[in-house]
């Protein structure tokens, strides 16, 4: 059980990486659980029990994030494109394709663009309605 | 804080889950032109205008310099103002089941309406031509007997294809054209909504604010939304008895290619 996270032997792997690949399965577990929070939340009728499921929800927002950010600063290529995408304003996949060619430039040798600025003002919270192409029946 | 003011709000986190939910429900029903057009953004509240890449002449400025100035479409803030009972908003904290989100319900409804009009029809005021004002084809109308309409249809989709704009199609429909769409069936028991899909070869949506019906490509890079602010809900003012709210957007749209769509405006409302 304990070895299922690796895909290589792990006697093979150093140490640094098992510790990078535990913390990728951690990501994925708490990504896992906001999601099952998320269809619970979207059926219970108890608001009770639905307060208690938010507040569990939230502890698997800060155990991601937590997860995500250690990840980040142990890995500068991700760290650059995910510098470029997150807490962005504006249209994702724009900034997608900004990360790779920052990530790309870097691997280059080249010196990639700054990162920009963290907005600091966050997004306002939208809808997030966004496109409805292809959503109709 | 941002421009939406909503921590000033008196409404906890339930209740705006409640409004967001509800506003989601009817906007994704009810916003059609998403359904069919390209979409940019949200860029956010900062961004005012759509770059064209079009310039007007200025002319001199001093000596050896002249100039050219940007031309701009600005974008539009459709608003639209509710309010709700802070009872009922405390009874839903508390787990009331029927709190009367109404008021919510129809600005949805209405900025809805608006974003449609201005996609499929077009307001000149805005400079926003829409996708039938703009488009050269002749109408094409859709008369009563349903029975005609796969003809209608069809002859749109073949004036499309014989200009070089390529599918799938979208057919959007006008609530009352919708409603007789989807309750008749041809001879045989054919359901008409099925055979129509088939010509268009793409959805079949219903459009509140479309006059008769639009027959447009999907093929993309022909009709560009361009949003700022996506629909949110903001605070106004509350007083003891009331929470005075808005929904908001901001957006510009434009035709790249008005040959790209064929209006059907009911033959009804072009007789005489």
């Amino acid at each position: 059980m304990g070895t299922e996270q690796y895909h290589e032997p792990p006697e093979e792997l150093s140490h640094d990486a098992r510790t990078f690949a535990r913390l990728c399965t951690s990501l994925i577990e708490e990504a896992e659980a906001i999601g099952w929070y998320a269809q619970r939340l979207a059926l219970e009728r108890d608001g009770q029990a639905a307060a208690i499921m938010r507040d569990a929800q939230n502890e698997e927002f800060k155990h991601f994030s937590m997860d995500l950010e250690y990840l980040l600063r142990r890995t500068p290529r991700w760290r650059t494109v995910a510098q470029r995408i997150l807490f962005q304003p504006g249209d994702i996949l724009e900034h997608g394709e900004e990360g790779e060619e920052a990530v790309d430039a870097a691997g280059e040798g080249g010196e990639p663009p700054p990162p920009p600025a963290i907005a600091l003002a966050p997004e306002p919270e939208s809808l997030g309605i966004g496109s409805l192409k292809g959503s109709a029946g | 804080m941002n421009h939406l003011l909503r921590s000033l709000a008196p409404v906890t986190d339930r209740g705006w889950e409640l409004l967001e939910e509800e506003a989601r429900r009817q906007l994704t029903a009810a916003l059609a032109g998403r359904k069919l057009v390209d979409f940019s953004g949200p860029h956010g509240w900062g961004h005012s205008a759509t770059n064209l890449g079009r310039t007007d002449h200025v002319g001199r400025l001093v000596d050896g310099v002249v100039a050219r100035r940007r031309r701009v479409l600005a974008l539009v803030e459709p608003r639209a103002d509710f309010s709700l009972s802070r009872e009922d908003l405390a009874a839903a904290d508390r787990g009331a089941e029927d709190p009367d989100l109404e008021p919510l319900a129809r600005a949805a409804r209405q900025i809805a309406l608006s974003e449609n009009i201005a996609v499929l029809h077009g307001r000149e005021d805005l400079g926003m031509p829409g996708i039938t004002a703009a488009s050269p084809h002749r109408p094409i109308l859709l008369s009563d007997d349903m029975q005609a309409c796969p003809r209608h249809v069809a002859e749109a989709v073949e004036l499309l294809l014989r200009g070089g704009v390529g599918g799938p199609y979208g057919l959007a429909l006008g609530p009352d054209a919708y409603t007789q769409v989807i309750q008749t069936t041809e001879h045989g028991g054919y359901p008409l909504f099925q055979h129509l899909r088939h010509i268009v070869g793409g959805p079949l949506v219903w459009a509140p604010g479309v006059d008769g019906a639009v027959v447009l490509s999907l093929r993309g890079g022909d009709f560009l939304f361009d949003c700022g602010q996506d629909v949110a809900i903001g605070y106004d003012r509350h007083d003891p008895d009331a929470v005075h709210l808005y929904l908001v957007e901001s957006f510009s749209f434009r035709v790249a290619t008005p040959e790209a769509a064929v209006a059907l405006p009911p033959a009804a409302s072009h007789a005489g």
